[in-house]
């Protein structure tokens, strides 16, 4: 290739990234624009608008957003924590052992993929209901903490661990767990991260079954918060909602900003097998 | 004693799977189960008990133009943002992965649909698609000069408007997945074929993709059923309308059961879901079962 | 049998976690909705802690529950779930709803001696209209609102028009707009004349320009409604008329959230939208504004909108009997002039606006008379049994027409078929 086809190549490579680059962040500028300044620019552009805070200090009152990002906070963890135990437990058992009805048993879990539980909130919220678990942040967590998905997804990974890796490891007296944990685990950390990041992502944003299983700030999760600022019968109120949407997904951003480098390393030293 | 290890290990099996069947069984499966049976009664109201009813359920279905129109609205939705949103991410995580001017910021902006919550970012898409003073129309006005376009409240437009959203949202999200497939990548195979003369096509084409295609596995069952239950956006963008012209199946499901309340119908809808799922998921396995080589 | 087993094994799981967070016991639980976002959840909190302060017997716990449309879920998928509150504000239109489920129960029982039924007397006969069926009391008017139509001052001037006039007729409403409507060079609206918002509940606003030609839109039982009648198709065809034939409008399904911001960047000159703006139009409208009455066809007209307290089946007496105490202390003038500031709803009894409060609130700021002297001509909101399905078949078919895909005769007739087919079995 010529030195000029590659410099043209690469020229039009990094401005067609950097196009879909701004694209993508648009409605994070918006976000941050409508935040920082009064109500009248929210569909203004100009250089020298005003900056103010009063956005901020408006959704900081509207709701308890600390104890919400806390409760959001303990939920994510609650549900993760749970989530890798028994994925991890039930994946194993489908991946390595030989035992009757396992075909079905994988089917069933499989057809949980399928349905999802925010389909099921009537009957979910009865069984909340006789467990007296009504208004806890266990009651959001717990249809969601054995998860088709990570049974499955766990059970690709552990079965591109070689046998014989196993094997050497039984025959040095270890126990089956000792196995999973010394040699299962480690190899499957991308899928860990992969797969935590999913249901992070996913369970920060969920809000109608929180909504209703939750009624009071105790356990409400930063979306039930948000929602407040979705009321239409006064019209949008851009610069509001947009400072609360900063505030909750702020630290998230910032620390993604912070962290990115050793974020993504991470996936790579996980990933180098 | 052949035997007795066997039995060991069909004990230390399904002990391993008990915790996980049992959260499964009590909020997936009976839920699930006493779902299906209800489609075959009627909705109880009140004092009304609910009575069997046989297929009577399923003929409404059959015969309600509105689930036609959603079930076609979520082909077409689901046909416009997988792919698209896939291939987005694969190329997103080429660029990153590669020497790139402002590589951190590029990186952070593909990441930002992860970290803002859908239902915020729903009443800020709002504002990019009003009509006259919206962001898009504010660019195309002044770059252009077209006039104002209602987006969301045009039928032919409004899925389109919300597929749009969609796909900014999912590919942001799978490009961290193949960023960190990328990664894994060893570099001394793209150096070997690059010293035998290999363009950056063929590279990927014979190298790359291949080597992906366990991500992109799970990617697609990933986008598969995100297609079928990313509806929260809908609620605050268009609400369905112009008369159920965005409305998805999920999105009428939750309508018929939680707006209208008939309970036994919304259970015959989530059937109609199930069997479209399940055949989806299905030929996915398939297809993809004989891609993916597993050691 | 199986699931009682299984629920017992996840008890026993989940026993660990459970101990976290467990919901207070309390006498009154009590769900409230919020459709104006600011101050409503904080007023009501306001109100209902000043109310325990004062009355050390009842604990009342109120629990903010989304949207009408989430408290509605909210209240039902409790009930169901065997935990209902006691007391909630749900929208007055899903009174037959809440019947149909055999979740709420009247007020009457608990309104018995004179000076109850005098009190009950003193709330605007158009709010008790989506209140009251087969005899008996269901709803308490609380949130209330009706829709008015705000226009700008500055551009009525500029247009030539006088700034102190609103539009009183449907004629005089085309002939304003087309005066008030601005097109650039290239033949792009820069400012519409009027704004009448359709997105997710057209049937609304729609429906003031139907009881002002005269049509009701569904009986007073809910179980038949009206969607044909040649004088429903007329308003449609009026509504479509605005921006197909006289070009004062923008076209399609006009979104409500942004309708506001449409109005104070001079988008449309003229909007119609809920009183709850009131507050909002009156802190971020950068010119002179004012509120009228909706237009008239043959008479004034408009429905009301908003929500009412319902009681909960399943509450002891004592918690009904307090339930009834609260719903009083806070509808009386006092509490309910606080809360008509704050938020812009209108206060549903006429002695409210007889308090000092609330005169020095109406002098200083007139339009706030606006939505309640439109009441001498408001009517019940839409709302019939399975009222959700009914105003979601209506509210498809008003989209059809807006948007061109079916003509107004066919869509409403329609409209009315699939109607006539659910309500049938409630006659």
């Amino acid at each position: 290739m010529s030195g000029l086809a590659t410099y043209l190549d690469r020229f039009l490579n990094v401005f067609a990234a950097w196009v879909l680059a701004l694209i993508w962040v648009l409605p994070l500028f918006y976000a941050v624009w409508t935040a920082f300044h009064p109500a009248a620019y929210e569909a203004r552009f100009e250089l020298f608008a005003p900056l103010t805070l009063e956005n901020f200090v408006k959704a900081w009152d509207a709701a308890p957003f600390a104890r919400y990002f806390l409760n959001t906070f303990i939920l994510v963890t609650m549900i993760l924590a749970g989530q890798f135990i028994l994925c991890t437990l039930a994946a194993y058992a489908f991946a390595r052992f030989e035992f009757p009805g396992r075909n079905i048993l994988f089917a069933l879990v499989l057809l949980q993929l399928l349905v999802m539980p925010d389909i099921l909130m009537v009957e979910n919220y009865q069984t909340m209901r006789l467990l007296n678990l009504v208004d806890t942040i266990p009651a959001i967590a717990l249809p969601y903490i054995a998860s088709g998905f990570g049974i499955f997804l766990l059970r690709q990974t552990f079965m591109t661990v070689p046998k014989e890796l196993d094997e050497a490891a039984r025959i040095e007296g270890a126990s089956f767990l000792t196995v999973l944990w010394k040699v299962y685990i480690p190899l499957a950390k991308p899928t860990y991260l992969a797969y935590g990041l999913v249901s992070v992502s996913h369970h920060w944003n969920n809000f109608l079954w929180p909504l209703i299983v939750t009624n009071s700030v105790e356990t409400r999760p930063v979306t039930v918060g948000l929602s407040v600022f979705s009321a239409i019968d006064s019209g949008v109120e851009w610069s509001v909602i947009n400072a609360a949407t900063l505030m909750t997904s702020g630290p998230l951003l910032i620390a993604f900003l912070l962290f990115q480098r050793q974020f993504v390393q991470s996936f790579m030293r996980a990933g180098i097998k | 004693m052949r035997g007795l290890i066997f039995r060991r290990e069909w004990i230390t099996g399904w002990l391993l799977l008990l915790p996980a069947l049992v959260f499964l069984f009590a909020f997936t499966h009976i839920p699930a189960v006493t779902t299906i049976l209800n489609s075959f009664f009627s909705t109880p109201r009140g004092r009304r008990q609910a009575k069997f009813i046989g297929l009577d359920n399923y003929e409404r279905m059959i015969a309600d133009p509105v689930f036609w129109k959603v079930l076609w609205n979520n082909l077409w939705f689901a046909l416009g943002t997988i792919p698209v949103s896939v291939a987005l991410a694969i190329i997103m995580a080429l660029w990153v992965n590669e020497k790139l001017l402002g590589r951190s910021f590029v990186r952070m902006a593909y990441f930002t649909p992860t970290v803002l919550p859908l239902i915020a970012v729903a009443n800020i898409w709002l504002f990019f698609y009003t009509p006259g003073f919206g962001l898009f129309d504010q660019i195309t006005g002044t770059l252009f000069g077209w006039p104002a376009t209602n987006y969301l409240g045009n039928p032919d437009t409004a899925l389109n408007a919300i597929i749009v959203v969609t796909v900014w949202k999912e590919a942001g999200f799978f490009m961290i997945f193949y960023l960190a497939a990328l990664q894994s990548i060893p570099v001394n195979l793209k150096e070997a074929a690059q010293i035998e003369g290999a363009g950056r096509w063929t590279i990927f084409r014979r190298i790359t993709f291949p080597l992906l295609m366990p991500t992109t596995l799970f990617v697609c069952v990933n986008a598969v059923i995100n297609s079928f239950r990313l509806v929260d956006h809908i609620f605050i963008l268009t609400d369905g309308g112009p008369d159920n012209a965005s409305a998805l199946l999920l999105f009428y499901i939750y309508e018929v059961a939680f707006r209208f309340w008939e309970t036994a119908y919304g259970a015959t809808l989530t059937v109609a879901l199930l069997i479209l799922l399940s055949l989806l998921a299905i030929s996915q396995f398939f297809f993809f079962d004989r891609k993916v080589h597993y050691k | 049998m199986l699931k009682s087993f299984f629920l017992k094994a996840v008890a026993a799981t989940a026993l660990s976690f459970s101990t976290w967070a467990s919901a207070q016991a309390v006498d009154l639980q009590f769900y409230f909705p919020v459709a104006v976002g600011g101050k409503a959840a904080e007023t009501i909190q306001e109100l209902t802690d000043e109310y325990v302060a004062q009355n050390p017997d009842v604990n009342i716990d109120a629990v903010y529950a989304g949207s009408y449309q989430d408290t509605v879920a909210k209240a039902i998928t409790a009930s169901r779930g065997g935990n209902p509150p006691q007391l909630s504000v749900i929208l007055s239109v899903d009174m037959f709803t809440l019947i149909d489920e055999d979740l709420i129960i009247p007020f009457d029982d608990y309104l018995t001696t004179d000076e109850d039924k005098t009190w009950l007397e003193g709330f605007y006969p158009a709010f008790m209209e989506n209140s009251q069926t087969g005899g008996k009391t269901y709803g308490i008017p609380f949130q209330r609102s009706t829709p008015v139509l705000y226009w700008n001052k500055a551009a009525f001037e500029d247009a030539g028009l006088d700034p102190d006039v609103a539009p009183a007729t449907w004629d005089e409403m085309v002939s304003f707009s087309k005066k008030l409507t601005k097109k650039d060079a290239s033949g792009k609206a820069t400012q519409w004349g009027v704004r009448i918002p359709s997105s997710g509940f057209p049937y609304w606003l729609f429906q003031g320009l139907a009881i002002e030609n005269g049509a009701v839109l569904a009986n007073a039982e809910g179980n038949k409604t009206y969607f044909d009648d040649p004088k429903v198709v007329e308003a449609l065809q009026y509504l479509v008329d605005l921006s197909t034939e006289y070009g004062v409008m923008a076209p399609g399904i006009i979104e409500w959230g942004a309708t506001p911001k449409a109005f104070f960047e001079g988008q449309t000159a003229m909007m119609w939208t809920s009183t709850g703006n009131l507050t909002n139009v009156r802190d971020n409208a950068p010119f002179k504004f004012g509120v009228a009455m909706l237009p008239e066809k043959v008479q004034r007209g408009a429905p009301t909108g908003g929500g009412n307290f319902y009681l909960f089946k399943g509450a002891s007496d004592e918690q009904n009997k307090a339930a009834v105490k609260f719903v009083q202390w806070i509808t009386a003038p006092e509490q309910s002039a606080k809360w008509t500031i704050a938020t812009g709803y209108v206060a549903p009894r006429p002695e409210t606006w007889e308090t000092d409060t609330m005169k020095a609130y109406a002098a200083d700021f007139a339009p706030a008379l606006v939505a309640r002297d439109q009441l001498e001509f408001a009517k019940a909101e839409l709302s019939t049994y399975q009222n959700q399905r009914v105003t979601g078949i209506f509210n498809d078919a008003l989209a059809a027409a807006i948007t061109g895909k079916k003509d107004a005769e066919t869509a409403l007739k329609e409209a009315q078929a699939e109607a006539d087919k659910i309500l049938a079995e409630y006659r």
